[in-house]
């Protein structure tokens, strides 16, 4: 069975980030479309810290019978891999963007220059 | 398609549009065939009308066919999305002091000859932002779309009705017309991806009248749909999310009026 304890903590923790994301998206510094994953992470880890059976559930289908909080940690390592995977293709997409606004940029200044002789 | 002759009548009839400088704002993302025809559609209704065309990182010849028709184009150096760039042409507009604006989408869907309706509340100054409705009126006019599509719109519709007071039937509609107060808010703080709903909570809580006026719309022309079935939902929740977020938001401050 789950530790009463782990429950509680667990679920303030995620309560926590949940807020945290909120306030984050509400003075913003964070965009809807990237706090989106932050969010369901915060939801799954809260509603697995409180229903405390379903955990113990999900513990027995995937052969952790001695430590269900175990289930717990590896959800929420999971969702961290996905925000982490989704930062990348955001970074690679930026890189990108980058390369063409200085070429472009770089091409205006040519026209302009030699527009001002 | 209505006949010139049919579409010249509509503008002078609308007192004092005249003396007004007005811009039409047309985002296009690969609507080579479709664009020409708004343009020309655009100054059958208004020949004293700047047309602006934002090309939303085309990979077709839009921009070029734009500009052969005259219009003036913005060409984004990259794909920003609908918001990006109908706030682009916000931008243009404030920036070179036009008094009223209207937006029209680039794929054809709408119909620059009804522009007469939705002018009508912003020159009689009883709004500052007037958008078409597709449901405003029991007909229609025959437009159809997805299921989901349709669902989707009616949710948002009575959240957003709810929220701003005030009965909107679509608020995805991208067909509007903005005098200076609304295009002044624009240009400093316009939404992303999926823009009309979120403005249309924001345009509330900044005090700015809205109206609906019915209008009927066409079958897209060309070029896609920027929100597929699949993404509606996730749009849907994000939309959601940044209506109810935007309510613990303080309102962005006015911009002085350049002298």
């Amino acid at each position: 069975m789950t530790p009463l304890a782990v429950s509680i903590a667990g679920a303030i923790a995620s309560i926590t980030l949940i807020l945290v994301v909120l306030e984050l998206i509400r003075s913003r510094r964070l965009r809807e479309r990237y706090a989106l994953l932050w969010l369901a992470t915060g939801v799954v880890l809260t509603a697995l810290s409180l229903w405390r059976g379903g955990l113990n559930t999900m513990a027995r289908w995937v052969g952790v019978s001695t430590y269900p909080p175990a289930v717990l940690f590896a959800v929420g390592i999971l969702f961290i891999i996905a925000v982490l995977l989704h930062y990348s293709t955001v970074i690679s997409r930026l890189s990108d963007q980058n390369v063409m606004l200085a070429q472009r940029l770089a091409l205006l200044e040519t026209e302009l220059r030699s527009r001002g002789k | 398609m209505p006949d010139t002759a049919e579409l010249t009548a509509a503008a002078p009839a609308l007192a004092g549009l005249g003396e007004l400088r007005r811009v039409a704002i047309v985002p296009a993302l690969n609507e080579e065939h479709t664009v020409p025809r708004v343009i020309d559609e655009l100054r059958a209704f208004d020949p004293g009308l700047d047309v602006v065309v934002i090309d939303d990182g085309s990979s077709d010849r839009t921009a070029e066919v734009a500009a052969a028709k005259g219009a003036i184009v913005l060409r984004l150096p990259y794909n920003l999305g609908i918001g990006g760039s109908v706030q682009t042409g916000f931008r243009f507009a404030y920036e070179h002091g036009y008094d009223l604006a209207v937006r029209v989408d680039g794929d054809g869907q709408h119909d620059p000859s009804q522009l007469g309706r939705i002018l009508g509340p912003v020159l009689h100054g009883d709004a500052d932002i007037v958008v078409g409705s597709r449901f405003a009126a029991e007909d229609n006019g025959g437009y159809r779309s997805s299921r989901s599509r349709r669902v989707g719109i009616r949710i948002l519709a009575s959240v957003v009705s709810w929220i701003v007071g005030q009965r909107v039937t679509d608020p995805t509609s991208g067909f509007q017309a903005l005098n200076r107060r609304g295009i002044a808010l624009f240009a400093r703080d316009y939404p992303h991806d999926y823009p009309e709903v979120e403005a249309t909570v924001m345009v509330h809580r900044h005090r700015l009248r809205m109206q609906e006026v019915p209008v009927s719309m066409r079958e897209r022309g060309g070029g896609r749909s920027s929100i597929t079935t699949l993404r509606s939902v996730y749009y849907m929740v994000k939309v959601l999310l940044a209506i109810f977020v935007g309510l613990f938001r303080r309102n962005v401050v006015q911009q002085e009026e350049p002298q």
